[in-house]
């Protein structure tokens, strides 16, 4: 982005499908907010239509989708579907939770930009998004 | 950090500061003396299984009898299911303990479009009668005891218990178990709530005076503290926000007409086994200590077992690393040792896979051998309270205990439990973010992910749920909902309204409704259109 350093990264941190476990969700919030990004946290148990939604409203850059329920396989691929039909093509898709590493391959053709596992350190999140978007 | 102020959690000093701190703050000596042992330690400490119960609610532990090996399971189908039950069963299990599917914990059937991708995922799929007798086929409820962790729903899956039992021509009266319904902590931490909180805490209520009277063995209710740990609070944020729950929901109780003595027996506990040995041996000596207390002092309980702390733990979870898995079996080893140095009633150990994905059948058998291994080879279960009189465990304990009265005093403060929700969840919040900042830092050590790190470490084989299981759950609950009277369950369906409006106990009319082959979803979104939903804060 020619804007990188003069403009605040807008990202929105989601919840989707019914899993409640949010530690890390939060704790991502935090950490890119301390790395002075814009970050919206959706709160829990939200539909892919609503995230979606989020997405145009506050014109994310970035989205991070946290699941730790094993709905993954679901629910990522039908909101990719949505950002696609709502031409929202630039926005980066990063994945978050207890992801299978045999489902990382899948996920990263459908078109997620990186899948952060457990231990995944807050440092190379904030790194992988602002390298994606420089 | 502020002056005279105890912490409650870790301050984040970094790698070099030579002091060492427990999560919850309590700065370590390297060395422990007598003159580190309380005052009135004698008075605090007591008999086992005499109050304050320090050292035990019973007199010789498991010299009488061993905690109950008791793993949480549960995934796909209530066939699925039974067939692990029955496994664990035949392992050596002594209790079962029924994990649920997410859709299943928040009321809605399987054919939900919400659910698209959760059925059966993190327990099993249970949306009526049907599969509640699948689930227990071929296992006699006389004979087990059954643990299920359900919440907002607890009622509706308690009833469906019920009524498989009385189809095996068990009464009511000789059904053992617990239900977890214990919904302030999915408000704070765990996420699965349905209903605003006066409701659920009048369901909650309902449920306690409806055992009374009916199913009298059965633990009402399990206070957790379990998931505020995973949510990342310390030792003392468990302890003092558990009791402040268990004070929270003893006034409700009481608030709706029921006598201190008649339901606080039945009152049942479970926390997390985490890492640091000691200060989790002196965590659940303390909690006992306090509650016995509370119970004694607050509410006059007079009644022995009303001030006996009876617990559940479970090893942390989030103790566990997806990095050099089997590392975790060494954590669990150490973790449930505490928790059987500290006195649980039961345990559940986790599956070293668990970072990764729900237990494998061997995982979960390599769980229980640990357990075993514990209760026949370590000589823990040779004598009661083994840590009593260490200097260091005495003296962790009272901190505990000083440390987590403060704190519910400040709960207390704001109104209680019920009012302090997002006061706690705040609290849990900032401690995540300490422990967060204790790893990033190097503070603190987590092995194979910060230290000792390794390339290339071998994924091991993870269980994996057949997408097919959903396909077939929402297949056989269509076919249930054809073949039922529709007239008589929309009449129960307008009876459930009319109760949730009114203020009788709900439970005869749930019954009568999923003995009508009512669905859960059903019955739940009945409660639901008159008690509305919780929106979280974000």
């Amino acid at each position: 982005m020619s804007l990188a350093g003069s403009e605040q990264t807008r990202v929105l941190i989601a919840k989707p499908g019914l899993d409640g476990h949010d530690r890390g969700a939060k704790v991502v919030v935090r950490a890119l907010r301390d790395a002075g990004m814009d970050v919206v946290y959706t709160g829990l148990h939200q539909t892919p239509e609503e995230i979606v939604e989020a997405v145009v409203e506050e014109a994310a850059q970035v989205v991070g989708l946290s699941i730790l329920s094993g709905a993954h396989m679901t629910l990522v691929p039908r909101i990719l579907e949505l950002i696609r039909e709502q031409s929202l093509d630039d926005v980066l898709v990063v994945v978050g939770g207890t992801i299978p590493t045999e489902d990382i391959p899948e996920l990263r053709r459908l078109g997620v930009g990186r899948v952060f596992t457990p231990g995944a350190s807050t440092e190379a999140i904030v790194e992988f998004i602002r390298g994606a978007l420089a | 950090m502020p002056g005279d102020k105890r912490l409650s959690v870790a301050p984040v000093v970094g790698p070099d500061d030579p002091r060492r701190f427990t999560d919850a703050g309590i700065e370590v000596k390297p060395v422990y003396t007598q003159t580190d042992l309380p005052k009135g330690l004698a008075d605090d400490l007591g008999a086992p299984g005499v109050f304050p119960f320090t050292r035990g609610v019973h007199g010789e532990m498991y010299r009488k009898q061993h905690w109950t090996i008791r793993q949480y399971a549960g995934y796909a189908s209530a066939k699925e299911s039974n067939e692990r039950y029955r496994y664990l069963l035949n392992q050596g299990s002594t209790g079962l303990s029924m994990a649920f599917d997410l859709p299943t914990q928040l009321g809605l059937d399987s054919d939900d479009p919400r659910c698209l991708g959760e059925v059966g995922r993190t327990g099993v799929a249970i949306d009526s009668i049907e599969d509640m007798r699948m689930a227990f086929d071929g296992i006699p409820l006389d004979q087990v005891s059954t643990s299920m962790t359900i919440n907002a729903p607890a009622s509706v899956l308690l009833l469906l218990y019920e009524l498989v039992g009385e189809e095996q021509g068990v009464p009511a009266s000789e059904l053992r178990g617990t239900v977890q319904n214990d919904i302030l902590k999915e408000y704070i931490a765990r996420g699965n709530f349905i209903y605003p909180p006066m409701a659920a805490m009048r369901l909650t209520t309902d449920l306690f005076s409806y055992c009374r009277e009916t199913i009298p063995k059965w633990n009402t209710i399990s206070i957790s503290g379990y998931h505020f740990r995973e949510k990342g609070c310390s030792a003392v944020q468990e302890v003092a926000f558990t009791l402040a729950d268990g004070i929270a929901y003893v006034q409700a109780a009481i608030d709706a007409g029921l006598k201190v003595d008649e339901f606080a027996p039945r009152l049942a506990f479970f926390f997390n086994g985490h890492n640091n040995v000691f200060q989790e041996v002196a965590k659940f000596r303390a909690a006992r200590r306090m509650w016995a207390r509370i119970m004694h002092d607050r509410f006059g309980a007079r009644d022995e077992r009303s001030l006996k702390l009876r617990f559940h733990t479970q090893t942390g979870g989030v103790t566990l690393t997806a990095q050099q898995p089997e590392n975790n079996i060494v954590r669990v080893a150490l973790q449930g040792f505490a928790a059987v140095c500290g006195g649980t009633q039961s345990l559940h150990t986790n599956g070293f896979d668990e970072a990764l994905a729900l237990p494998t059948e061997s995982a979960a058998k390599l769980a229980v051998r640990t357990q075993q291994i514990l209760a026949y080879e370590s000589g823990v279960a040779d004598t009661v309270d083994p840590f009593a009189g260490s200097y260091f465990v005495e003296a962790l304990t009272d901190e505990i205990e000083t440390r987590a009265s403060e704190l519910i005093a400040k709960v207390d403060e704001l109104g209680g439990a019920v009012a302090a929700i997002d006061f706690v969840r705040g609290e849990i919040e900032e401690s995540a973010y300490g422990y967060h900042e204790r790893y990033r830092t190097e503070q603190d050590i987590v092995v194979g992910v910060n230290r000792f790190v390794e390339d290339g470490v071998e994924v091991p084989e993870i269980m994996r749920v057949d997408p097919a299981a959903e396909r077939d759950q929402v297949t056989r609950l269509k076919a249930f909902k054809q073949s039922r009277d529709q007239d008589l369950v929309v009449d129960r369906l307008t009876m459930v309204r009319a109760a949730a409006r009114g203020n009788a106990n709900l439970l005869p009319v749930l019954r009568r409704a999923l003995e009508d082959r009512c669905t859960i979803g059903e019955v739940c979104g009945a409660m639901r259109a008159v008690f509305g939903s919780y929106k979280a804060a974000g």
